[in-house]
């Protein structure tokens, strides 16, 4: 099917198939999700994955989109440069 | 659920999950695994993900080094899903005095005595190592090319995998609530989803094990502390080795992923279960960073995030059963280095409680400390 080749986590290059298999396997929360295929963990920290993700599982499971819990939200929202916390200035 | 059990683990981390493999290889029947969230959920997943053979005592080399072995032929020997991600291109301990440096030099006779391969290096050469590493105020180094980094999560996986294809029954989001004894002997345990008689337990809850140790009436002489770790984007490889150090405090690699992961611990860290990641941490990690390894200041960093080290008197794991409410076990304390040991701590563990002869000698019983009997290891961070 074309539509598990779709990309789902932009930052980890991680599919709708992959993300179908893993709920198969039986990972059915966001946090289990997350920690063994890395969606939620790049750069955007699970703002464009997370809800697609919600919805297969919803989906697979029967559960309501509000019974599916997200991971905890982790500091710092924002990515920030190493340099910048330290008071040096950004160079790009 | 199952009503009855031969043993019942208390605690889904790699800890766990490799005593149920190992019992159930070893021929036991309905193991059991309780994890009151998911696996992985709670040290194991949030460790610094290093693996490393340099200890300064012959039992934590033993302990490493098979460990290490089994990590390297994990993918093969359990079949995995998914490559466990272990990298060896070992760890770079920096010394900043000499009595630091003399310690290295006993540890390496030792290491080289148990052919663990690592060596003395000069700051020159530790930077040739890692050319970005500022060596001001470096006197030398230790450096131990086999060893590196594993993904915790991937491993407890394989771990959970193997064990439930031999028979192991994994309960998550079940939380143990009290351990039955009668006349020094346990005999169940009580979940929020029900109770399963056992005649075996085992404490593998890592920073909650003092809880469960008072559910079995032991006062265990370990606590909670939270350590911080933070994670940068993932960039092209330009970091082989983790780069720690005791004395300046740090422990910084790149993962096989691309992300750097660094950490260090605060020695003013009350003893608590807080798990809040906080912004001073932040703070100082960067100066920390920034300053050893200046070309990082460039690395965005993610995410930040924090667990807990279930702390012994001597910093080192407690594995034994108890002597007073039999059936008890512990694999405890690991300090902030179990994942490393784990599997060769699920090997010995699960001979203990099947009653069998140890493959390796441990003096890691629960009454070393009322001896004064204390494991003195130099090399923990």
């Amino acid at each position: 099917m074309m539509d598990d080749k779709i990309i789902v986590c932009r930052c980890e290059d991680v599919t709708l198939g992959e993300i179908r298999e893993l709920i198969q396997e039986g990972f059915t929360s966001l946090d289990e999700i997350k920690r063994i295929s890395r969606c939620g963990m790049g750069s955007c920290q699970g703002k464009t994955c997370s809800q697609i993700i919600a919805r297969e599982i919803a989906a697979a499971t029967g559960k309501k989109m509000e019974e599916i819990l997200l991971p905890t939200h982790r500091p710092p929202i924002g990515g920030i440069k190493l340099g910048e916390l330290v008071g040096e200035e950004d160079e790009d | 659920m199952k009503t009855k059990a031969s043993v019942v683990i208390i605690g889904g981390g790699v800890v766990g999950c490799a005593i149920a493999y190992n019992l159930a290889r070893l021929g036991m029947k309905d193991v059991v695994v309780i994890e009151k969230n998911f696996l992985a959920s709670g040290a194991t997943g949030r460790c610094g993900a290093g693996v490393r053979q340099q200890w300064g005592t012959e039992m934590n080399c033993r302990l490493a080094k098979e460990s290490m072995k089994i990590l390297e032929n994990m993918n093969e020997i359990f079949e995995t899903k998914r490559d466990i991600e272990l990298k060896q291109e070992g760890y770079l301990l920096l010394a900043y005095s000499d009595r630091e440096m003399e310690q290295f030099k006993k540890n390496i006779e030792l290491q080289h005595s148990l052919d663990i391969p690592s060596r003395l290096v000069t700051p020159d050469e530790a930077k040739d190592i890692v050319s970005y590493l500022n060596t001001d105020k470096m006197v030398g180094g230790a450096f131990c090319p086999t060893d590196g980094h594993a993904n915790p999560f991937l491993v407890t996986q394989a771990y959970a995998d193997a064990a439930k294809r031999l028979g192991v029954e994994i309960y998550t989001h079940t939380e143990v609530v009290g351990i039955r004894q009668e006349n020094g002997k346990i005999v169940g345990v009580d979940t929020n989803k029900g109770y399963i008689s056992t005649e075996k337990v085992v404490n593998a809850a890592g920073g909650y094990s003092a809880l469960i140790g008072q559910m079995a009436g032991l006062e265990i002489p370990v606590y909670a502390e939270r350590h911080q770790i933070l994670v940068t984007e993932p960039v092209q490889a330009m970091q082989g080795p983790m780069v720690m150090s005791f004395s300046y405090n740090i422990y910084c690699q790149q993962s096989p992923h691309g992300s750097f992961i660094m950490g260090f611990g605060d020695p003013n860290e009350p003893r608590d279960y807080n798990i809040q990641s906080s912004w001073q941490f932040l703070e100082e990690m960067a100066e920390k960073a920034t300053w050893l390894l200046p070309s990082l200041k460039h690395l965005r960093v993610v995410r930040q995030w924090s667990g807990l080290y279930n702390i012994t008197p001597d910093r080192q794991p407690i594995l034994c059963e108890s002597e007073t409410v039999s059936g008890f076990y512990m694999a405890i304390g690991f300090s902030g280095h179990g994942f490393m040991i784990a599997p060769m701590v699920g090997i010995l563990m699960a001979e203990m409680i099947s009653d069998q002869e140890l493959s390796m000698k441990l003096d890691l019983d629960l009454g070393r400390f009322d001896r004064g009997e204390l494991i003195l290891e130099p090399s923990v961070v």
